[in-house]
């Protein structure tokens, strides 16, 4: 891009004219400020990525209103805002629904159960869930593969063991690993959301294949999946009522704390972040009108040379 | 003596007293910055976070 830049109007953008240089223009009636040249290739720049960025914009824009599936309604997430951590008593109840709902279809490979611990789980806690799964591991001494009670190192184990196994228990159809779902659909966790409480009966005129379902916020409107989540789908520790929509926000949560597991630390450096740069920028101001103190309250005289 | 003058012939003066003073003030500097905003980060998330919480499970 600069190469195309300096080969179109040569080294003259680029040249360094140095703070004094305009400061002089402007002061003086008799030095030459930018030539008409540069003024114009300027203005054409302006005017072409002005142009080119109001394109972008207006293309992103209508995007959004073609295709028929419904958008997702924005929920009121704990999480949402520039400071909000995740609720991590939801993270549990999601945790609890995944596993009694959705871990039959859906696997969760990227997390390990250590990463519960001093999440949504104490240190035993997370070992006890672990043990409760059997891990397939190998080869022993003999070169035979086994299965074992999960560690904590382990990762949550797949429904299936591969995706042909998945396709051909699911009528086809794939059902996507979890891990990272909620930064890899458009809408994040108001579409798990709207998807998982969205779901009703085909209107007039949409024929569906068998084994398929109707959902207005799927692209296609055909879902393989059926709706499973429904008042008391799902039992919680807590005591919290299970409703359909309770269950939906808390398991919508728990994905977005398994795609991004370090939000809170973010939110906390947004926090630093702020503080800092704000003290950097009160230096960095002083320090302007420090150096631009003597710039500005000076006086150009220009004295005649008499010809003698 | 003012006190801006004390501190200026005491530390800043002497390149080893101002290197221990640019350290130190870092130090000290960093850990209240640091505390400060886990603070803030707490008070703005009462309730939701994990050490809210665990004293249900222990």
């Amino acid at each position: 891009m600069a190469a195309a830049v300096g080969r179109i109007c040569g080294a003259r953008l680029f040249r360094n004219t140095g703070i004094v240089g305009p400061q002089v223009c402007q002061l003086s009636t008799s030095a030459q400020g930018w030539t008409r040249n540069r003024k114009l290739l300027l203005s054409t720049l302006g005017v072409v990525g002005g142009g080119v960025g109001a394109l972008l914009f207006a293309l992103e824009q209508s995007v959004q209103a073609s295709g028929s599936e419904a958008h997702p309604p924005h929920q009121p997430w704990s999480h949402d805002g520039w400071f909000k951590s995740l609720d991590h008593a939801s993270i549990r109840r999601g945790y609890e629904v995944y596993k009694q709902v959705c871990k039959a279809c859906h696997s969760l490979q990227y997390i390990a159960f250590r990463n519960l611990v001093n999440v949504s789980h104490t240190e035993e806690e997370a070992k006890a869930e672990a043990a409760e799964v059997m891990i397939k591991d190998g080869p022993d001494e003999e070169g035979n593969f086994f299965e074992r009670p999960g560690k904590l190192s382990d990762y949550f184990p797949s429904p299936y063991p591969n995706e042909n196994a998945a396709r051909a228990a699911n009528n086809g159809a794939y059902p996507p690993d979890l891990s990272l779902i909620c930064s890899g659909r458009k809408g994040g966790e108001d579409y798990i959301f709207a998807l998982l409480t969205g779901y009703m009966d085909p209107p007039a005129g949409v024929t569906l294949r068998e084994g398929q379902n109707y959902n207005p916020y799927f692209p296609g409107g055909a879902i393989s999946m059926a709706q499973s989540l429904f008042d008391e789908a799902a039992e919680y520790s807590d005591g919290t009522p299970p409703t359909a929509s309770q269950l939906a926000k808390d398991v919508a949560t728990f994905l977005r704390w398994c795609s991004e597991p370090e939000l809170d630390d973010r939110r906390l450096m947004m926090i630093k972040v702020i503080g800092m740069f704000s003290l950097l920028s009160a230096v960095v101001y002083y320090f302007k009108r420090h150096k631009w103190a003597t710039l500005k309250s000076r006086k150009l005289a220009y004295k005649p040379v008499s010809k003698k | 003596m003012s006190l801006w003058a004390t501190l200026n012939r005491t530390v800043f003066k002497r390149t080893s007293t101002f290197a221990l003073a640019v350290a130190s003030g870092t130090f000290f500097f960093e850990r209240t910055f640091d505390v400060a905003s886990q603070a803030i980060f707490e008070h703005i998330n009462k309730g939701k976070l994990w050490k809210d919480i665990k004293h249900k499970y222990e």
